[in-house]
Order: C-alpha cells, then sequence, then structure tokens
C-alpha cells in the first residue's frame, strides 16, 4: 500500500438489466500489491461489476481507469490487452480441448503461416502447472479433470500473462483445503509482483485470511471499505445483510425415528469400496472428505445415477434397486446435485418451471400444466430461500450464481422427499442464505426427513450435522456423533490416517 | 489416462474398422452374390471408388470444419451447381473463346471465387445477425437454387471442353486427378484445423462459444472465414467433377449438403461442435462410397442402398454413445 496510484479504478457505475438496477453507483478501487475483497449477499452485484471491468457488460454509466488512464472496455480481448484477467465464477472451459489450449485459449503461442508453438504452449503450460501443484499434464482433456482440477485451470490463467489486475469471482467454491493452499500460494506470489488483485467470496475465513481491504456490495450499491485488519465477522455481515448471525455448532436436538435409509457393503468399482451407514428419520448426517474421496459417488449410486458393483440399499428396512433417477423419486429420495449448471438446472428455461421441473407431471388441470400450482409453490421457496429475481418469469441463466443454487435447492425440497440428499448445498451462497439454508436443513429433519449433507466445508458439515461419516480415498474413515467430533480427528480421519479410537 | 488415451484410439480408429468389415464383407460374401464376375477388391475399381468420392469429400472435408465450429451448412449443394453453371458458361463468353487453353484456369479462378463469395454471404450473415447457421444457410440454399434455375430455367448449361476432360480423366502417381484434388484439400484442411490457431479457436468456438468469447477469441471472422472456405471447396468440388462432365443440370448437388453431414457424422464428428476430425471424414466419405458400390456389386438398388446407410448411420451413433460410456460405475445419463 506504499504506492497510491490504484491499478484499477472505477468511479460510478451504474448497470441496468431489464427489470434490474444490478449496480448503481459503484466506485471501488485496487491498489497494486493489494487483495482486496468483494463481498454482498447473492445478487448483491458483484459478479456483475467484475464483468463490467473485464469488458463483458458495457455498463450504463461510470468510468473505469487503468493505472488512473481512462479506458472504455467493450470486449474481454481489450480487458486482457489492458493486463486485466477474470476468472470466471461459472467455469468457462472448453472441455474438448486439452488443459493447455485451455489455459492459453484466445491467447495461442503463435510462429509462421498462424501455426501453433505447440512446443513453446507445452512448455509454459508445464511451468503453470507445476506452480500449481496439481497432478494432471498439459495434454490432458479438460473435459475428463474433475471439477476442482477444472477450477485449476481456470485459475492457471492468471499466470499465462503478467497482469496488472487478476479477478477472482468465488475461485474456491468448487476447491477442497489442499487446492486452497495452492491458490492462495498464488495469490501471494502476484501480490508481491505488484498485481491488484480482486478476490470475491463468501467465506469469510479466507477473506480475513489473504485479503487487505474489504468492500461491501448490498443491492448494487456500494455499502463501504473496511480495512481487513481493523475489522471482524460481525461488523461486514452486518454491512452486508445489515443484521448479525449465529454460527455457532449444531446443539439442538429431537426426536429421531426408524432408520430410514441403509447402505450395506455398498461399491462402485475404484470410486468407493464397501461402505456402510444408516441415516434415521429426522437426523442429518454429515458426509466430509476430500473432494475425490467418493463422497458424491455415493449419493449418485443411491440416486440410481451409476450402478453399484457390490452391496445392497435398503429404505425403510426394505432391501430395493433403484435403477434410475425415476426410481429414486418415486421412492421417495431427492439429490441436489454438486454441479448445479449441468445437472440441476435448465439454464435457458424461467425460474418456475426449473423449480417446478420433475413435480409437472402432477400439477395438471385436465390436460394442461396448472399454471396457479406452479406459481404457488416458486412463491413458497422463493421466500423460504429468499431468492433475488424480479419475477418467475426470468430466466435462470440470468440469476447470479447463489441464486441459481437456491432454485436448485428450492426444486428438490419442493417434492418433500423422505431421504433428501444435499451435495455443497451452500456452495457459492451468501452467508445470511447460507445460514436460512441450515435452518433449513435442520427443520427438515426435525420435520421428519432423513437427511444426507456432504460438505466439503468444515463449518458446514459441524453445524448441521447430527452425526458425521469421514471418508478418504472411496472408504468410510471413522463415524463421529456431533458430542465426539473435533476439528482435529476429523481432519485426521478424513486425510487417511488412522487414529486409535479409545 | 492411459484408458482416455485409449478410448480416443478406439474412437478414431472405428470408422477405419467399418471399413475393413466392409472391404471383407463386399470381398467375400459379396463375390459370391455378385451380378458381375468381377472381384469387388480390384484395384481399378478401388481407383474409381476413391475418384467417385470426391466431390462428396471435398465438400464434407468442409463441413467438418463448418460443425467443429459449431455451424453447419444446408447450402453447399446450391453453391456446388452454381459454381458449376460459372465454370461451364464463362468458358463460352467470347473473351474467354479468345483465350483458348487459357481460359480453363481463369474460368476455375472464376468459379472458386463464386463459391468463396457465396460462403463469405452466409459467414457475414451468421456474424452480423446472429441468426442460427441452420436458419441462415437454409434461407441461403432455397436462395442459390433459385439463382441455379434462374440463369438457364430448366435447361442444363453445356460445355464440353475435351483439354479440361483430359486433364479430369488423367492419371497422376496412379490416381485420378479428383483423387489427387481431394487428398490435397484434406492435407491442407488437417493442417489447418490441427496446427493453426484458427483451427484450434475453430474448435474452442464449437465446444463452448461464451468460454471464447470470455477468452477473447473474436468469434465471428473465425466463423466467416470457415463459411469462405466450405464455399470454396463446394466450388472446387463443382470444378473438379464439371471439368470431367461437361454438363450441368439445374437440380445437380440436391441432397449433397445431406450426404456430405452423413459422412462427416460417420466420422465422428460432433454435430453440436466442438470434436471431430478432417481424417475421420474422409474415412466417413470411403466408407458410405464403399457401401453404395459394394451394395451395388450385389445388385440392390438405389433405395435399398439409401435405408442401408440410413440404418447405419443410426446404428453408428448407438455404438458410439456406448463407447463413450466408461462402464457400469459410469453415470447414467
Ligand atoms: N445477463 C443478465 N440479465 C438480467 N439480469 C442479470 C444478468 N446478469 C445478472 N443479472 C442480475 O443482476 C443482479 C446481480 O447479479 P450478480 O451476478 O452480479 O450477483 P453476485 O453478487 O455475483 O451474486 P452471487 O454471489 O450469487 O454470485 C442479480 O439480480 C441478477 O439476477
Ligand atoms: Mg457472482
Amino acid at each position: 500500500m506504499t504506492d497510491p496510484t490504484p491499478v484499477l479504478r472505477l468511479e460510478g457505475i451504474v448497470k441496468s438489466f431489464p427489470g434490474v438496477r444490478a449496480l448503481d453507483g459503484v466506485s471501488f478501487d485496487v491498489r497494486p500489491g493489494e487483495v482486496h475483497a468483494l463481498m454482498g449477499e447473492n445478487g448483491a452485484g458483484k459478479s456483475t461489476l467484475m464483468k463490467v471491468l473485464g469488458g463483458i457488460h458495457a455498463p450504463n454509466e461510470g468510468k473505469i481507469f487503468i493505472a488512473e488512464e481512462p479506458v472504455v472496455m467493450t470486449s474481454p480481448m481489450q480487458a486482457k490487452a489492458k493486463g486485466v484477467v477474470f476468472i470466471h465464477q461459472e467455469l468457462s472451459l472448453a472441455d474438448e480441448l486439452t488443459v493447455a489450449e485451455n489455459i492459453f485459449l484466445g491467447e495461442l503461442p503463435l510462429k509462421s503461416f498462424g501455426r501453433v508453438d505447440w512446443a513453446k504452449l507445452y512448455a509454459r503450460t508445464d511451468a503453470i502447472l507445476k506452480k500449481l501443484n496439481v497432478r494432471f499434464t498439459a495434454k490432458t482433456r479438460v473435459g475428463d479433470l474433475s471439477i476442482a482440477n477444472q477450477q485449476m485451470v481456470e485459475i492457471g490463467r492468471a499466470l499465462t500473462v503478467s497482469p496488472r489486475a487478476v479477478i477472482f469471482d468465488e475461485p474456491t467454491a468448487s476447491l477442497t483445503d489442499a487446492e486452497k493452499v495452492v491458490l492462495f500460494d498464488v495469490i501471494a506470489d502476484l501480490q508481491s509482483q505488484g498485481v491488484g488483485i480482486v478476490y470475491i467470496s463468501h467465506r469469510m475465513e479466507e477473506v480475513f485470511k489473504i485479503t487487505d481491504r474489504i468492500s461491501v456490495l448490498r443491492d448494487g450499491q456500494y455499502r463501504g471499505t473496511l480495512i481487513t485488519a481493523d475489522t471482524d465477522e460481525d461488523e461486514v455481515t452486518k454491512l452486508m445483510i445489515g443484521r448479525s448471525l449465529d454460527l455457532s455448532r449444531n446443539e439442538s436436538h429431537h426426536e429421531m425415528g426408524d432408520v430410514a435409509l441403509e447402505v450395506r457393503g455398498l461399491s462402485c468399482g475404484t470410486l468407493f469400496q464397501d461402505v456402510d451407514f444408516a441415516v434415521r428419520k429426522g437426523e442429518v448426517l454429515g458426509f466430509y472428505g476430500l473432494v475425490g474421496a467418493g463422497r458424491t459417488e455415493i449419493a449418485e449410486t443411491i440416486f440410481g445415477l451409476r450402478n453399484p458393483t457390490a452391496g445392497q440399499i435398503y429404505l425403510n428396512g426394505r432391501e430395493v434397486r433403484i435403477h434410475s433417477p425415476i426410481d429414486a423419486v418415486r421412492m421417495g429420495i431427492s439429490l441436489v446435485p454438486e454441479d448445479r449448471k449441468g445437472q440441476g438446472l435448465v439454464l435457458s428455461m424461467n425460474c418456475r418451471d426449473n423449480m417446478t421441473l420433475p413435480q409437472v407431471d402432477d400439477m395438471t388441470a385436465g390436460p394442461f400444466v396448472s399454471d396457479g400450482a406452479e406459481i404457488a409453490i416458486f412463491d413458497q421457496y422463493r421466500d423460504k430461500l429468499d431468492i433475488r429475481t424480479p419475477g418467475w418469469r426470468q430466466l435462470v441463466g440470468n440469476l447470479s450464481g447463489g441464486n441459481q443454487q437456491k432454485i436448485v435447492i428450492g426444486k428438490w425440497l419442493s417434492m418433500r422427499p423422505d431421504v433428501l440428499i444435499v451435495d455443497e448445498p451452500t456452495r457459492g451462497i451468501d452467508v445470511g442464505s447460507k445460514s436460512e439454508i441450515h435452518s433449513l436443513i435442520r427443520d427438515l429433519a426435525a420435520q421428519g426427513f432423513a437427511v444426507i449433507v456432504i460438505s466439503s466445508e468444515m463449518p458446514e458439515v459441524l453445524h448441521v450435522s447430527d452425526r458425521i461419516v469421514a471418508m478418504y480415498s472411496g472408504k468410510v474413515m471413522r463415524e463421529f456423533t456431533s458430542e465426539e467430533v473435533t476439528e482435529d480427528n476429523l481432519i485426521q480421519a478424513i486425510s487417511g490416517i488412522t487414529e486409535k479410537v479409545a | 489416462m492411459t484408458t482416455d488415451n485409449r478410448k480416443e484410439i478406439l474412437k478414431r480408429g472405428a470408422i477405419w474398422a467399418f471399413i475393413l468389415v466392409e472391404l471383407a464383407f463386399f470381398s467375400i460374401i459379396g463375390d459370391r452374390l455378385s451380378v458381375s464376375d468381377k472381384a469387388f477388391m480390384d484395384y481399378a475399381n478401388m481407383l474409381l471408388l476413391l475418384k467417385q468420392s470426391a466431390p462428396i469429400g471435398i465438400i464434407a472435408l468442409g463441413m467438418t470444419i463448418i460443425m467443429i465450429n459449431g455451424n453447419i451448412d444446408l447450402s453447399v449443394g446450391a453453391t456446388f451447381a452454381l459454381a458449376a453453371i460459372v465454370l461451364l458458361d464463362s468458358m463460352t463468353w467470347p473473351f474467354m473463346q479468345a483465350l483458348g487453353d487459357w481460359a480453363i484456369p481463369l474460368a476455375w479462378v472464376f468459379a472458386l471465387l463464386t463459391g468463396a463469395t457465396l460462403g463469405a454471404i452466409n459467414g457475414l450473415i451468421v456474424w452480423k445477425t446472429g441468426v442460427d447457421a441452420f436458419i441462415v444457410t437454409l434461407g441461403s440454399m432455397l436462395g442459390f437454387r433459385g439463382l441455379v434455375f434462374m440463369f438457364n430455367g430448366e435447361q442444363p448449361t453445356s460445355h464440353l471442353n475435351w483439354t479440361l476432360v483430359d486433364f479430369a480423366e488423367g492419371h497422376f502417381l496412379g490416381l485420378h486427378t479428383p483423387t489427387w484434388f481431394l487428398l490435397c484439400a484434406a492435407l491442407v484442411l488437417w493442417l489447418l484445423m490441427t496446427r493453426t490457431v484458427h483451427g484450434r479457436n475453430a474448435y474452442a468456438i464449437g465446444n463452448n462459444r461464451e468460454a471464447a468469447v470470455n477468452a477473447g477469441i473474436r468469434v465471428g471472422p473465425h466463423m466467416l472465414l470457415n463459411f469462405i472456405l466450405i464455399g470454396f471447396l463446394a466450388a472446387l468440388s463443382a470444378v473438379v467433377f464439371y471439368s470431367e462432365s461437361g454438363s450441368v443440370n439445374p437440380n445437380d448437388g440436391m441432397l449433397f449438403e445431406l450426404w456430405a453431414i452423413t459422412a462427416v457424422v460417420l466420422g465422428g464428428t460432433k454435430l453440436a461442435g466442438g470434436y471431430g476430425s478432417i481424417i475421420s471424414t474422409l474415412g466417413g466419405v470411403i466408407a458410405i462410397q464403399l457401401l453404395r458400390k459394394g451394395l451395388g456389386h450385389i445388385g440392390a438398388d438405389t433405395q435399398t442402398v439409401n435405408l442401408v446407410i440410413g440404418l447405419i448411420l443410426i446404428a453408428v451413433l448407438i455404438l458410439d454413445r456406448q463407447l463413450n460410456r466408461k462402464g457400469q460405475g459410469e453415470l447414467k445419463i
């Protein structure tokens, strides 16, 4: 913060979409070597602000300065030429192409006659991958990578040029702790080179760990900037949502019923082996582990998306075979998937239709779909989950990332399943709604539903679960009750360190 | 990763394996049922087959890059006919006749320019209006065909130039002239798609257009270039074909777009874009021609041939889906 000239400055930015004033006179600046957090609820306008800066949206009003020179950003290409690199919230990758081609997308090194300089491309990619400390190679097809690794590819793009400013829009949403460490190293590295960094995240721990200043947006308006060292979570939260939050552990316990779902010896190839667990009615079972531990795959198997190679599934004590999601839904199992864009949403459909998609067959008046019933369901869950949208007619693709996630959750909740499996339910969701979703999960359990929560966020599993299953590389390492679990023994269990249980 | 590589090889090799199966089938079963006493796997017969693949083949190569790019071009058949008319008619113009045989290269240039221009029209409309290429080229297919009919009504346009015929029927290193055109076009396009930035960006655009835009790739110019290329190739195909035949009917080239698309899809290129290869399309073209010739060899009529090709196309697509699933643990859709 010795250099007073900001690398980036935005002044009075206004951006309207039909029916939404997404940004309303926002000003903001980033200094060289600074990590500047941008926080705010879902739909507050963070991504939109950065898209204006990155040349994707043209602002209705306002000015952009780079190194105090006014610029008009007309395209992503121009932003890049000015040294502004944008790591998108939603993965922006071509999955049929290789890692190297994706990292250098739009700026492949050239030889004569417009040929690609493959040697240089691979050499530079290898150097970047080494820095990122990942286990895939430059020639791997991106579509074959896990989401976390795809996110790392996306992050690799910040290292291709020597940028003036890098924007990270929720980079950690799908990363686990191991990869986060690498990301923070990368950020520290950029910082030491005098690059200005904008860091968007809903995770307080991260923001307080790596940022220098925090700017807060609320409903498209600028609420102020705080120096990270001089503030605390509570102050930031109040600025963001206008009230404080209770983020303690789950203490409440209620009556539990019979076992709703039991799994014995379930295996699926190399993905996971010999998994046993049971969930009771009224219980929240947390699954914690690193990405790749097989949690999502277990959920997909129970939901009929994969065929198990061994083992049995019992629903209410009866053995069942689930061959497809249709079977699963009919038997009262719902899955809120991890990859909302790919599996949970039809982006080009409106909010209401997305939410009522799985039950539209049942909501008919004569031969037609009953509009009224659909809208009633949508309204109910919009209020419950606080979904920010101008109306049910809005296309889901135009919602902010966090609000898209809420639509998916609403969709499966409205099915009122017996067993609800939620995979990373609060990825990309702001602190306020996060606690809403947590209490919603607790409420559902209290009403007698069996809930399975898969999460890579320790505070989250600790907060919502009655029992926690720790997984490591396809195996269940240990089960904890909420009394015996501590952060330490949980971390040990998911890193594969078997501890002598007393 | 090794399994992925193996799968990739399997996918790329499938069309060639299919060709081998066809060859084996027609030379063993086929020769027994044959209506003629000539063997199917006859050297001259195979050369002829390659030559006959050339017109559709050259167009299919262009269709491959268009489809990799995430577009489609339905107007190639009409472009083919229009370029053929320019080729043959231009040689009858007085100043061209005065040039003697020098009129030939000039007529070629005219025809190729026609093709490139028609392609550019498609490309510009797709780029500037953002309308889906399917709709745009559906319109231009009708429009271009209309021009063909306006030129000479239902009458064929003819002009036979014997120097040209000699050239087109000639051989070079054992292969027919049209075969050389096909192979050279394939080589150039293969280099274009695998080695150049334009080619790689075309893949990226077809695969995930939004990502390409975000990465600062200028989508429009790449699409325009590809449309110019396919227009050019449709005209090249006309040049190759009509140099020999010397007469074009206003209905010539109809359904060529569908044959080209069939060959491209058989070769494994994804309809949605982002994946595919020039070499595999070459395989697809040869496979279709083999089927046509082979079924003809055992005495089947055209309708039967079409039926069989249709069935095989569907079977191949089903097979491709199965191949893409990794086994029991794989996500079901
Ligand atoms: N292309 C668009 N068309 C219409 N409305 C849009 C569009 N993009 C964003 N919006 C709206 O603008 C508002 C701000 O969205 P934005 O994506 O910036 O939120 P965000 O702060 O990034 O939220 P999140 O934390 O959920 O990612 C939202 O109300 C959203 O619905
Ligand atoms: Mg966002």
